[in-house]
C-alpha cells in the first residue's frame, strides 16, 4: 500500500518537475516533441547488432537532463522500474543466435548477446528520453502540442484522460488494498477469488469517480482541451533547436563517430 | 429573468435504474440570497444540485439558472453562472499545482495571459491560500483542498454558488474559517448540509428535503425551531438551539 501511494506522488512528481523554468522548459512543446521523435526513429533504425553507433546518441538524453535540470537519479529510477520489459524482448536472443559476431580480447561476442545489449541499450535511449520529455512538457503540454501538430483529437484526448484517470484508478487501488489488508489478517496472500472481486469493483469505483470528476471539469468550462497558459510560439529559439539536433543526429546516424575517432587516434 | 437567479418548477428526477431522485420540486432563489438544503441521506439534495449545473438533466419539470432553462444548449452560460464546488474536493483539483487548477477554469473562459495571474491570485488570496500556489493540490490538507477548489470556482466570478457538503470532513478550525470566509461573499448560495448549526449562520432561508420532495421552505430559524418537522423529516434540532444543558436538569 505504501508503494501503491507512493507511486502515485511519483507520477504527479513528472508534472511537478515540468513546472520548471529552464530554457528548456520554455521552448515550445512542438519542438521537443519533433526532436524527441526524430531521435527514436534514429535510434532504432541501426540494425540489430549494432552497439558502438548508438553511443553518440547519449548526447541527447544527458543534454536534456543537464539543461533542462532535471533530477537524473529519480529518471534512472523510473527506466529501470519499465526494464523487465526490455529484458523479456530479448533474453532469449543469446539461446538463439549462438554465432560468434567479433571476437572482445579473448572473449568470442554471440550474435545474440550483441543484439540483447543492443536492445537493452535503445530502450534506455528512448525510454529515458521520452521520460525527460515529459519532465520537461508536462502530459498536458505534450498533448496540446501533438494536436496542434494534427493528431487526431480522439487520439490525444485518450492520452490526456489516460494521464488524468491514472492516478485516480491507483488512488482507488490503494485504497481498496487498504481496505482488505486490514480485515484479512493472514499477511500479504490474496486469494484469486478475491483478487478477481476487487478488480471488478475497482473498475466500478474508478468508473463512478471518473465520471464524477468528468462533471467537474466540464461544471468549468472544460470542452475537450486543456488550455496551458504557457505561451507556445515557433520563434528562433525552436527553429535552432530542431535544426542543430536534427543535423546532430544525421551526423551520428550516417556517419560512424566511434570509428572516425578510432581511426584518428590510431593514426590509420 | 424576473429577478430570480434560480427558478424550479416541479423539478422531477428518475434514476436510469428507477431510483427515485427527487419529485415536483419547486422553489426560486433570489440574487445574494443564502439557502441552506437539508435532509437525511439519500434525500435527494445531491440530486438537485446536479440539476442546477447541469450535471443531470430533469425528467419531468424544469429548471433555470440566471434566466436560461438548464438544457444542453444553455450549459456554457448555466455553468457560468452557477459556480458548483464539489462534496470531495479530491474530484475537482487535478492540474499540477494550485495556481495551474485556479487557472483551469479561466482559461477556459478565454482569460488572457495579461490578466490571467492577477485573476488567479486575487482568488487565491480571497480563500487566503496564496502562499500554496506552486504546490501540487494532491498533497494538500482536507482544509487546503477546500479553500483550492473554492478558490477555483470564485475565481470564474459566478453568480451563485452551489456548494455540496462543504464543511464535511474539516476540523472545527476549518469550517470555522470556512464560516467567516462565506460570510465575505455577496453571491447567492445554495448549499447542501447536514451541518445545522451551520446553516444556522450561514444561510437565512433553509429548504428541508424529504424522500426526494421539499418538506419545508422557510426563515432557518423558523425551520429548526418546528421539532415535529425536524423529527419527521430524520433531523434533530441544532445543537445552538437546544438551550443550556445544565440550566435544563
Amino acid at each position: 500500500m505504501q508503494t501503491i501511494s507512493t507511486q502515485i506522488f511519483d507520477i504527479g512528481y513528472m508534472d511537478t518537475l515540468a513546472g520548471g523554468d529552464t530554457a528548456l522548459h520554455r521552448l515550445d512543446a512542438r519542438a521537443k516533441l519533433l526532436v524527441t521523435a526524430l531521435f527514436i526513429v534514429c535510434v532504432v533504425s541501426f540494425n540489430h547488432y549494432e552497439i558502438s553507433r548508438l553511443m553518440p546518441f547519449f548526447l541527447y538524453p544527458v543534454f536534456l537532463i543537464a539543461a533542462g535540470e532535471l533530477p537524473a537519479g529519480y529518471l534512472l529510477r523510473k527506466v529501470l522500474a519499465v526494464a523487465p520489459f526490455a529484458v523479456f524482448v530479448g533474453m532469449f536472443n543469446p539461446l538463439l543466435d549462438r554465432g560468434t559476431l567479433f571476437q572482445l580480447g579473448p572473449l568470442a561476442v554471440s550474435g545474440g548477446a550483441a543484439s540483447f545489449f543492443s536492445i537493452l541499450l535503445r530502450f534506455l535511449l528512448t525510454v529515458t528520453t521520452a521520460l525527460a520529455l515529459v519532465a520537461l512538457t508536462g502530459v498536458n503540454g505534450i498533448c496540446a502540442a501533438l494536436e496542434s501538430c494534427g493528431v487526431p483529437k480522439v487520439f490525444v484526448m485518450q492520452l490526456l484522460f489516460l494521464n488524468r484517470y491514472i492516478t485516480v484508478l491507483a488512488g482507488e487501488a490503494g485504497r481498496m488494498a487498504r481496505a482488505r489488508a486490514l480485515r484479512s489478517f493472514s499477511a500479504g496472500e490474496m486469494p484469486a477469488a478475491v483478487f478477481a472481486r476487487l478488480a471488478g469493483q475497482l473498475l466500478l469505483r474508478a468508473y463512478a469517480r471518473a465520471e464524477r470528476i468528468y462533471s467537474a471539469m466540464l461544471c468549468r468550462g472544460f470542452y475537450g482541451r486543456i488550455q496551458l497558459q504557457r505561451s507556445s510560439t515557433v520563434g528562433g529559439k525552436e527553429i535552432a533547436f530542431v535544426a542543430t539536433w536534427a543535423a546532430v543526429f544525421t551526423l551520428f546516424r550516417l556517419v560512424d563517430i566511434p570509428q572516425f575517432f578510432g581511426n584518428f587516434l590510431t593514426g590509420l | 429573468m424576473n429577478g430570480y437567479l434560480i427558478e424550479a418548477e416541479n423539478l422531477s428526477y428518475v434514476y436510469p435504474d428507477g431510483t427515485r431522485g427527487i419529485s415536483k420540486v419547486s422553489f426560486k432563489v433570489a440574487p445574494g440570497e443564502a439557502v441552506a438544503l437539508v435532509g437525511e441521506n439519500g434525500a435527494g439534495k445531491s440530486t438537485l444540485l446536479q440539476h442546477l449545473s447541469g450535471c443531470l438533466f430533469a425528467t419531468g419539470g424544469v429548471v433555470s439558472v440566471a434566466g436560461l432553462p438548464v438544457i444542453k444548449e444553455n450549459l456554457p452560460a448555466v455553468r457560468r453562472a452557477a459556480g458548483m464546488i464539489f462534496q470531495n474536493p479530491d474530484d475537482q483539483l487535478f492540474m499540477p499545482t494550485v495556481f495551474d487548477d485556479v487557472a483551469f477554469g479561466l482559461l477556459n473562459l478565454g482569460v488572457g495571459e495579461g490578466e490571467l495571474e492577477a485573476m488567479v491570485l486575487k482568488a487565491l488570496e480571497t480563500v487566503g491560500i496564496a502562499h500554496l500556489r506552486a504546490r501540487p493540490p494532491y498533497r494538500l490538507s482536507q482544509g487546503e483542498k477546500r479553500a483550492a477548489a473554492i478558490a477555483a470556482v470564485v475565481a470564474l466570478e459566478p453568480e451563485v454558488l452551489v456548494m455540496d457538503e462543504p464543511t464535511s470532513n474539516l476540523d472545527p478550525r476549518a469550517r470555522r474559517r470556512l464560516m467567516r470566509l462565506l460570510k465575505t461573499f455577496d453571491h447567492a448560495k445554495i448549499i447542501a448540509t447536514h451541518d445545522l448549526d451551520f446553516a444556522l449562520e450561514i444561510c437565512d432561508r433553509t429548504i428541508v428535503i424529504h424522500e426526494g420532495t421539499i418538506a419545508a421552505d422557510g426563515p432557518t430559524t423558523e425551520v429548526f425551531s418546528k421539532a415535529d418537522l425536524l423529527e419527521r423529516c430524520n433531523l434533530e434540532t441544532p445543537p445552538s438551539m437546544r438551550g443550556c444543558p445544565n440550566c435544563a436538569r
